[in-house]
């Protein structure tokens, strides 16, 4: 690995744990509703809320979509693996115990690559290393009402059980990060790939995707330094900031002769810094056993296969598909991250040239879209829009300027209307039809005697004015170059 | 009439309400009678509370924490309408059973024999219930336990001791102490306890009593509250081995709900039951021979070994040379396992709370005022167990050491088809004689654990009756043990049953202290050799 070095001297060392919460329709352990925003405690049964005598039985769809998100990201399956609980009190986790993997996650090395832009405009791909996949299972939700709003301190609090027994999924990822953009990329990747297979609708606003940083620095040539842990990062910019924040802090007590602390830290986002959360004086004892409860998840390889087969086109394919059809790599970033694939895939197949699809949809259709408040979804636009909205452009019927109104027309309809019956609705069409157009331009040729006289006598730039003449006769829906062919063949 | 039906066993019961001789109201009542003259309940409301551990006499047995007679009279009148209407019911139907206090029963309290549950009602049936219900056995309320099945002697329940019907100053054995009392007491003909190192076994054997502990994973373990989860399983407890077949055909059932649930179909326990024991291969384990049993128990024991001889089994000797260390490896991994299972009573969803100033201490002040002794001992043991730096030498060794036994069986049964040992080393023991002392307590599962580790099927039925070394010319009873291979109950239950045929003992509690049984306890035996 080559070195990078992020302030003089000194080298940044981040590893990532990024939980994604899996989209089943029900928990990990039980039948409960997995969606998002139910009244406190309606997802709830006995096995969730951990009353006495409930037992948990693994959701083999969570198991099956974990399997998938693992080989997206270039990981190997376990045959053999099984749960451990991991010990420790806390009030919003009903049975004061987690049910997670342990010595043998499902999946286990993987990696991603991340294309970095470089400072030149080039692109750098960076590999980070995959240690594991593990299955897990999410917590409750506790609100603490007074004081700090925290645990210690309140005057009571409340707990919200319909989030335990979501199954999550931890991809830990080797120490392999060295600037904060590669962080940023391979959490802003790897939430493409979890998109792209359905696996997790992977929000980090909603908490879907969830990641926490371990970040150290060491004077180029070192040993790795002491890392803390860092919590709260609610957005791909936040990991950014934090990372930079806390290798900075860390540099500076370094310099200053101090030592880091083992320790978990909160990211504030509003004050941009990181702040102590728990100082780790030794590791918790977590008293890892296998879950007697449960028996091994057997994945054998023909079930594997089976899964496999299942894998959708993956981002970085999806972007060297468009690359190699002329896209250029920054609007095939977008097309990628925004999810406009579908859109993009319906209207080359409807014969759209790939270029022209993919400039209206970065462009005039994002555009569109961003003003009104829409996503492309809703808008009602589709593919085949797309592709009819090009195509009346390529044949002459549509200006550019006039293919803008009519998107926009399409958009208003809710996708109601395709592009050439709003052009027709709304008379939008150019004149192109040659009878019309000439008949017009042989009024305006007779009518400015001056200036057909001044482009016989050779001033071709005054045929400018003409076309002017025309346009305003057409209200702007002559095709230009038919008018100026016209106007030269009636010229002579 | 109503004295004489608690006397009978759940099979002539059923055969009597099948014929119409007699209704389940009938025999419900007669029951709930029985219960509220010997017991120490107070009868009466919908549900009987036990009288508090202090108000109860010397010669009450407190086998029940409550009884549900309302809820036990409606559901006999309605078995009783549906058989009238025509409707075919199953074979136990009418039939009342008294269910142990861990496993979960809608609309009744289940305590686990703790503090910590007081006034706990689940919101939902285990699947025992359930299966119960569907087969309209008659459940007459819940029995005492060791707190949360931790014990050998039911002295360890926070609702005070359960005596045992042959001597009201001995213990009946634990954990499940109430659920064979109960049966002893004929106060229910069956009733369903849980054994995890023998919790089902042992009570059995000093009560007189038949009890199994099915093959791991034949009974569904959802709804019991559990102990150690890799270990417990629910079983039957009868006064005859045909009463415990019926009852074991009817709660032994796949369970999608418990993934340690077996998916294959389990045993026919019924359909070879009579067979008898032509045939069958006795293997007579030389590690449990008798070494530190009482001189009786050890004589019984050698009785019964020459009764199979006598019958025409072939007796061979096997080995299971790591049997020594079932009991340290059982009680490294029970209480580890337990110090997991029981972290889930905090004080925050159910059960008692101690209130504190902050979550933590709230906590720790539920749980030291909720959990008895035994209970903190053990989740201290496996809390130790379980800490890095100790787990490779206490679990992880443990562990292996199951698996050791478990290949040990295997072995064995390559050259017999059933393993025999005395199930207890002792007759039953005076309440409070063992309490101080956790190892000689302890030292009761030794010839339990090991089948419990291995998953195997095992039972205990009685071998005859032995003098308790402390009091001379007491006759109590004893308990021989039965194991098969995993999954071949039927075969422990065919040799169960030719044995006791042959035998004909009277499960009817007798001798001084002896609870009274009432003028309709049989005076003789009807066929064969007497057991006492
Ligand atoms: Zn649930």
């Amino acid at each position: 690995m080559t070195v990078v070095e992020f302030r003089d001297g000194w080298e940044l060392v981040v590893g990532l744990e990024v939980h994604v919460e899996l989209a089943t329709n029900t928990k990990m352990w039980c039948g409960c509703s997995t969606v998002f925003g139910g009244d406190p405690n309606t997802n709830v049964c006995p096995v969730c809320t951990g009353q006495p005598g409930a037992l948990p039985v693994v959701n083999d769809q969570a198991v099956r979509d974990a399997a998938l998100l693992g080989m997206a990201l270039n990981g190997e399956v376990e045959e053999h693996c099984w749960f451990h609980r991991k010990n420790y009190f806390y009030p919003d986790m009903a049975k004061n115990y987690q049910i997670s993997q342990y010595d043998v996650p499902l999946i286990h090395d993987g990696y991603l690559d991340v294309e970095v832009e470089l400072e030149d405009g080039t692109l750098d791909t960076r590999r980070v290393g995959i240690e594991r996949l593990h299955m897990e299972e999410d917590t409750g939700k506790s609100l603490h009402v007074g004081d700090t709003g925290r645990l210690h301190g309140a005057d009571r609090s409340l707990i919200d059980y319909n989030r335990c027994g979501i199954p999550l999924l931890e991809v830990v990822s080797h120490p392999d990060i060295r600037d904060a953009e590669t962080a940023q990329g391979y959490l802003r990747e790897l939430q493409a790939i979890v998109r792209a297979t359905g696996v997790s609708d992977a929000r980090m606003d909603q908490g879907s995707i969830r990641c926490d940083a371990n970040v150290s620095v060491r004077r180029i040539g070192d040993d790795l330094g002491t890392r803390t842990e860092i919590k709260n990062l609610n957005s791909v910019r936040s990991l950014g900031r934090a990372i930079v924040y806390e290798a900075d802090r860390q540099i500076a007590v370094l310099e200053d002769g101090g030592t880091i602390r083992m320790e978990t830290r909160h990211w504030d986002e509003s004050k941009g810094v990181t702040e102590t959360l728990r100082v780790k004086e030794s590791v918790t004892d977590y008293r890892y056993f296998p879950d007697p409860d449960l028996v091994g998840v057997v994945s054998p390889p023909e079930w594997v296969e089976e899964i496999r087969a299942l894998m959708p086109e993956l981002p970085a394919a999806i972007r060297a598909r468009l690359s190699e059809a002329g896209v250029p790599m920054a609007q095939a970033i977008t097309l990628v991250s925004g999810e406009l694939m579908p859109w993009f895939d319906e209207a080359v197949a409807a014969g759209a040239d790939a270029q022209a699809v993919a400039n209206w949809l970065t462009g005039d259709v994002a555009g569109q879209l961003s003003t009104e408040g829409l996503t492309l979804e809703d808008s009602g636009l589709t593919g085949t829009h797309l592709a009819e909205l090009i195509a009346l452009v390529d044949d002459g019927t549509l200006s550019t300027k006039l293919a803008k109104e009519v998107l926009a027309g399409v958009i208003e309809e809710r996708g109601a209307k395709g592009p050439a019956a709003v052009a027709e609705d709304r008379g939008l069409q150019q004149v192109s039809d040659e009878g019309e157009l000439r008949a017009i331009v042989e009024q305006v040729v007779a009518t400015n005697a001056a200036t057909v006289e001044d482009i016989r006598a050779g001033n071709n730039k005054a045929i400018g004015a003409l076309v002017g003449q025309v346009m305003k006769a057409t209200k702007g829906q002559a095709d230009p170059r038919k008018t100026n062919e016209l106007l030269r063949e009636v010229i002579g | 009439m109503a004295a004489d039906l608690v006397t009978r066993s759940a099979t002539q019961l059923a055969a009597a309400l099948a014929a119409g001789e007699v209704s389940a109201r009938e025999v419900v009542d007669a029951h709930l009678d029985r219960i509220a003259t010997t017991d120490g309940v107070v009868a009466d409301g919908d549900v009987w509370a036990a009288k508090d551990a202090g108000a109860l006499g010397p010669d009450e047995v407190h086998a029940f924490l409550q009884v549900t007679a309302t809820a036990a009279r409606g559901h006999a009148d309605d078995i009783d309408r549906r058989r009238a209407a025509g409707e075919v019911l199953g074979p136990l139907a009418g039939v009342p059973l008294a269910l142990k206090d861990v496993l979960t029963m809608r609309g009744a309290p289940t305590t686990c024999g703790s503090k910590m549950l007081e006034g706990w009602i689940p919101p939902y049936d285990a699947t025992v219930t359930e299966l119960l219900r569907a087969a309209d056995v008659v459940v007459l309320g819940k029995t005492n336990m060791d707190e949360f099945a931790m014990g050998s002697s039911t002295e360890n329940s926070a609702y005070g001791d359960t005596r045992n019907p042959w001597d009201l100053d001995r213990v009946p054995g634990g954990s499940s102490g109430g659920s064979a009392s109960a049966v002893a007491a004929l106060q229910a003909p069956l009733s369903i306890g849980t054994d995890t190192g023998g919790s089902i076994r042992q009570p059995a054997a000093l009560t007189g009593l038949v009890g199994v502990k099915p093959t791991y994973g034949t009974v569904s373990r959802y709804g019991l509250v559990a102990f150690a989860s890799s270990l417990d399983q629910a079983g039957p407890f009868a006064r005859s081995v045909e009463d415990a077949a019926q009852l074991q055909s009817i709660i032994q059932h796949h369970d999608p709900r418990d993934s340690t649930s077996v998916p294959q179909a389990a045993p026919d326990v019924l359909a070879g039951l009579k067979d008898g024991l032509e045939g069958l291969r006795i293997g007579v384990i030389s590690e449990l021979r008798g070494e530190g049993y009482e001189p009786g128990v050890a004589r019984v024991y050698q009785e019964a070994l020459e009764r199979f001889e006598r019958l025409g089994a072939e007796i061979v000797e096997v080995s299971l040379p790591h049997a020594a260390y079932g009991l340290p490896a059982y009680y490294l991994i029970a209480p580890s396992e337990c110090s997991s299972n029981l972290a889930r009573f905090d004080g925050v969803r159910y059960g008692l709370r101690v209130d504190a100033p902050t979550a933590e201490e709230m906590n720790a002040a539920t749980r030291a005022q909720g959990f008895g002794p035994e209970v903190k001992r053990r989740i201290m043991i496996g809390t130790h167990a379980l800490s890095s730096g100790y787990f490779d030498a206490y679990y992880l060794q443990a562990s292996k050491v199951r698996t050791l036994i478990a290949r040990d069986f295997q072995a064995a049964f390559e050259s017999a088809d059933v393993l025999v040992s005395p199930t207890s080393p002792s007759v039953a023991f005076g309440l409070g004689t063992k309490t101080a002392d956790p190892i000689a307590m302890y030292l009761n599962d030794v010839a339990t654990v090991p089948a419990s580790l291995a998953g195997i099927p095992a039972l205990s039925l009685p071998a005859g009756l032995a003098e308790a070394p402390d009091q001379p010319g007491t006759a109590l009873p004893v308990g021989l043990q039965m194991m098969a291979p995993l999954l071949r109950d039927d075969v422990m239950y065919r040799a169960a049953w030719a044995f006791e045929q042959d035998l004909s003992f009277d499960p009817t509690p007798a001798g001084p202290r002896a609870l009274a049984a009432g003028s309709w306890r049989p005076t003789t035996a009807d066929n064969g050799e007497v057991a006492r």
